[in-house]
């Protein structure tokens, strides 16, 4: 908090400084900008991981550890998919994150939808619940789960994976669209029932679309939970392997690079996206 | 008995067990979910099987052609040759899966199913000795061998996997690969020959040792340190152990309590010396050209094996059978060898790596001739001879045993 | 007019029903996998028995006793850890969304995303990677060591600061989304005003930006709060002998060592002990009011 009081203040100033030094000579002396230090700073530390796993994606090793710089190669590249476990990991975690967004979106989109146009009985206790499961700690729900699932005589995997993950992922869902609804404004869609839209079609044509961003950004969510979950996965997985599972597995005998090339990948896809973001958003601004 | 609910408990618990829990499945809940739903039942009865004479088990099964096989993580060549030499010989189809991270999340997930008598996927696997396979025995989840069908295993196992303390003659299982767990040292940091297991305890390696977070293994290095013979221990050389542990620990001597990741700290020195399995140090020295000691230290070190075995409930469990039988063959344990580096129980494979290592020329003669000369994949006399059981940990003393150990590793 | 009145009825009863249908499936999939189970390892806590014997209710509070005598030390440890991880995330975070939301310009939403982005990896592969970097000799100490920059004997991986920056590191988006949403929905206006009314800039930070900035504080703090006291990955790949927290407690006693009952009561301890202080922390506040602001 102390830095927040010293570097914070700064920037706001600094911003007066470059766009009102008329109004504020003392701002004229240019100050430097701490909090874009700061940032940069806190952006080198988050990268420094990523930089590893990159850098050490190309390391042309003999052995079975990946840690110490022995040459360059793109040998991994081309032999990314070496190991039929890994493909098969990495291509369950996809489609449960694709399954997951599917089904929290919509189970969500419905809670949302409901949370914020109407009063109803147990909305407070909806409200409670949601709450508790996303503050509930993961190795509570993945004890609590796997418990759960035995006692329904489900036998662990695959679809106990799903399950798990649209329980964790649904309420991130619903706040998101209930946000949404919230402050929508309800003259929009009173005029399509006023020019003799039926419900079904004003929610078609004017509610859903009204939705969409909220609706999408909940489902990026429940997909990068879902993507990322190691705790709760562990405990409901069965004999399924994901992604995350088998990079904790292979630490027993040296992380092969080819889970360095895969989140290389990933994080590659994940700079396209932002790419593409920024280059969009800077369109529309202009 | 006290059970006080309240009525939207009540309600609750009505509504979910009435309709789903009838009396069989109330006795084939497994331990885990004795859960919220037995509230109306008041309990959750034993999870034991029943047990087979290996007679009556074997009488009405035949070969389906096919085996589903779950095993470790790189516990067989990729492109698993000797699989297709089995399938080639006898047509049957083998499904291989490396499911098994680590023996109790593995009992753990296949522990409800065989409860309930139920398949759980796979006819044969792979577990160490320990609790939980002491477990699977005491529970009767396992198919009786049928010896009659393993005379590869009769003619080419060596004695002293036939009369393993956890498994006296072969009832449930055999070996898969062993290894010794013992110690190793990093000489670049350690500049003395590290000979006993009381090396571990001297404060000159303060904050450089490591540790398995395994209460079994952690328990015989206690006991070694102690004096006594885990396979012959009891509650009280146990509680002495763990003090002794306690201290080790106390000392500031103990880096980390390790899983499985002790290696990559050792190559590097962030460890200097630690607890440790033969086939890593034969394999880490091998590929990454380290010089990491590995000694069985003269107060003893442990023997333990991976071995196979069916489950009751196997759905192909006489193909699964063949399939421990072929393994045996010295070829194929050759084979298999070459490429775990860990103990086989097979000591006639040795002479096959030395003729495939007289026709091979260049990396692969000197990668065939370190494997078939090292004392780490073939203990000598001597070292065989320091080598001891585990504790016998089962079911009943489990809760004496593990929460000491725990103590320490996870304070 | 008959038809009229016939579909204004209509419609008044799909309105009243309509929440329900809306909510049902929802509500049955968290009551099956979220209440159920949850309600189901209080249960479990509360019996005694073992694998081969089965087990029984027995309304058995002793459980309680052992796990809180057992391991106090770890619980508090954890909470000590979460707290130091979520101060920490407080202390980086803040100033990273202040300056985001207020200076970060047409390159707002850029900024924002390279602050994610690290987060398209996987969780366990980054603390992984920390364990390498942090390593003793390892590319970065061994490399300041050589240099003569650090004594050869210092090390920072198996400590409790690695557990905490890592924890810290993990979920630090958890504390900059929610800041960053109050802030940059905040009057710019209001600032400017604050700057003309106080004479200081700590003033008007003290004054009008940080109290309308504290729901978005309150929402990160619990969304870090939580996962880094309950998470065993940072501790176990980065932790030491001494270092050991409850969530891996949990998982052993589960998944080792098969002693559920103790689990259970561990893992309801656990539970208790956050959501109690989460929903008085939330109440003082308003739920509504912390679940909206983590919307965002």
């Amino acid at each position: 908090m102390t830095t927040a009081t010293e570097t914070g203040p700064g920037a706001p100033d600094a911003g007066a400084s470059a766009t009102g030094s008329v109004r504020r000579p003392r701002g004229a002396r240019r100050r430097p900008d701490w909090g874009k230090y700061f940032t940069w700073t806190v952006l080198c530390w988050l990268f420094a991981p990523i930089a590893f796993m990159v850098v050490f994606s190309f390391n042309d090793i003999a052995g079975r550890h990946n840690v110490t710089w022995e040459g360059f190669t793109l040998r991994w590249y081309s032999d990314a998919f070496a190991y039929p476990d890994l493909n098969v990991a990495l291509l369950n975690t996809v489609t449960i994150a694709v399954l997951t967004m599917l089904i929290a979106g919509f189970l969500g989109t419905l809670l949302g939808l409901a949370l914020g146009r109407y009063r109803f009985l147990g909305q407070s206790a909806t409200n409670l619940v949601m709450f508790s499961a996303i503050s509930a700690p993961e190795v509570v729900l993945g004890a609590s789960l796997l418990s759960m699932f035995l006692t329904m005589n489900l036998a662990v995997g695959y679809w106990t994976i799903l399950i798990a993950h649209v329980m964790f992922s649904v309420s991130f869902v619903a706040i998101t669209v209930r946000a949404r609804v919230l402050t929508m404004d309800p003259s929009v869609e009173e005029a399509a029932r006023d020019l003799g839209a039926t419900p079904l079609t004003t929610f078609r044509l004017v509610t859903l679309p009204l939705l969409v961003p909220a609706i999408t950004s909940g489902g990026l969510i429940a997909f990068a939970l879902s993507v990322d979950d190691f705790i709760i996965t562990s405990f409901v997985s069965g004999s399924t392997q994901t992604f995350p599972l088998w990079i904790w597995g292979s630490t027993r005998v040296g992380i092969p690079p080819q889970v360095n090339v895969m989140g290389t990948l990933i994080f590659g896809l994940g700079v396209l996206l932002a790419v593409a973001n920024t280059v969009l958003a800077r369109r529309r601004s202009r | 008995m006290t059970r006080r609910l309240t009525p939207a408990q009540a309600a609750f618990a009505r509504g979910l067990t009435q309709p789903r829990l009838n009396r069989r499945s109330m006795l084939g809940l497994s331990g885990l979910t004795a859960a919220g739903f037995a509230l109306s039942a008041c309990g959750v009865e034993g999870q034991g099987g029943e047990s087979t004479s290996s007679k009556g088990f074997w009488d009405d099964k035949k070969s389906n052609g096919r085996v589903n096989f779950a095993n470790w993580p790189l516990y067989m060549d990729p492109g698993k040759p000797e699989l297709k030499a089995f399938t080639e010989e006898t047509g049957i189809k083998v499904d291989y899966d490396e499911a098994i991270q680590d023996n109790p999340s593995f009992f753990g997930k296949i522990q409800p199913m065989l409860a309930q008598a139920e398949p759980i996927g796979y006819d044969l696997m792979v577990l160490t000795n320990g609790i939980e396979l002491n477990k699977l025995i005491g529970l009767n989840y396992l198919a009786p061998l049928d010896h009659s069908r393993l005379p590869n295993f009769a003619e080419h196992a060596a004695d002293v996997y036939k009369k393993t303390s956890y498994d006296s003659g072969n009832r449930y299982t055999i070996p898969y690969a062993s290894g010794i767990t013992g110690i190793a040292y990093n000489p670049e940091y350690v500049d003395r020959e590290i000979t006993s297991v009381a090396d571990l305890w001297d404060t000159a390696f303060e904050d450089k040792v490591g540790m398995f977070a395994d209460p079994q293994e952690l328990a015989n290095f206690g006991l070694f340190y102690t004096g006594v013979d885990p396979a012959d221990s009891d509650q009280r050389d146990w509680i002495a152990a763990a003090d002794a542990l306690q201290e080790q620990r106390d000392k500031g001597l103990v880096r980390r309590y390790y899983s499985q990741d002790y290696i990559q700290p050792l190559s590097n020195g962030d460890i200097w010396m630690s607890m440790a399995w033969s086939g890593d140090i034969f394999q880490q020295n091998a590929e990454e050209g380290t010089n990491l000691k590995f000694v069985v230290p003269e107060e003893g070190a442990t023997l333990w094996s991976d071995n196979m075995m069916i489950p009751s409930t196997a759905k192909n469990p006489v193909d699964a059978l063949m399939l421990m039988d072929f393994l045996y063959d010295p070829e194929i344990a050759a084979g298999l060898t070459e490429y775990i580096n860990y103990i086989t129980p097979v000591p006639a494979s040795r002479g096959i790596l030395r003729e495939k290592a007289a026709e091979a020329s260049g990396d692969e003669k000197e990668t065939l001739e370190r494997v078939a000369d090292s004392s780490l994949v073939f203990p000598t006399e001597e070292d065989y001879a320091k080598l001891h059981d585990y504790v016998p940990v089962t079911s009943e003393n489990e809760e004496e045993f593990a929460p000491l150990f725990l103590a320490v590793s996870q304070a | 007019m008959t038809m009229a009145a016939t579909r204004e009825g209509k419609r008044g009863r799909t309105a009243r029903l309509a929440p329900y249908a809306l909510v049902l499936p929802g509500w049955l999939w968290l009551a099956l996998f979220f209440v159920a189970p949850i309600a189901s390892v209080i249960s479990m806590s509360l019996m005694t028995g073992g694998l081969a014997a089965g087990y029984t209710f027995t309304f058995e509070i002793g459980n309680y006793a052992r796990a809180v005598e057992l391991y106090w030390e770890q619980i508090l440890r954890s909470l000590l850890y979460g707290g130091l991880a979520t101060l920490l995330c407080v202390a980086i975070g803040y100033p990273v969304a202040y300056w985001i939301a207020f200076k970060g310009g047409a390159y707002k939403s850029t900024y924002l995303l390279l602050v994610l982005l690290p987060f398209f990896v996987s969780f366990v592969l980054r603390t992984i990677s920390w364990g390498f970097i942090l390593s003793d000799n390892g590319v970065v100490l061994g490399t300041l060591k050589s240099l003569g920059l650090l004594p050869g004997d210092f090390g920072v991986l198996n400590s409790a600061t690695a557990v905490v920056f890592g924890l810290a590191y993990n979920f630090l988006p958890f504390m900059v989304l929610p800041i960053y949403a109050v802030l940059e929905r905040m009057d710019h206006g209001v600032v400017e005003a604050a700057h003309d009314l106080y004479a200081g800039r700590v003033q008007a930070f003290v004054r009008v930006v940080l109290p309308m900035s504290l729901p978005g504080v309150f929402a990160g703090v619990i969304m870090v709060f939580i996962p880094t006291s309950a998470d065993y990955v940072n501790a176990t790949v980065l932790g030491g002998a001494d270092n050991t927290m409850i969530g891996k407690v949990i998982q052993t006693q589960y998944l080792v060592n098969n002693a559920y009952p103790l689990a259970a009561a561990i893992t309801f301890i656990l539970m208790a002990a956050l959501l109690i202080g989460i929903f008085s922390y939330a109440k003082a506040l308003g739920t509504e009011q912390v679940m909206e602001v983590q919307a965002r």
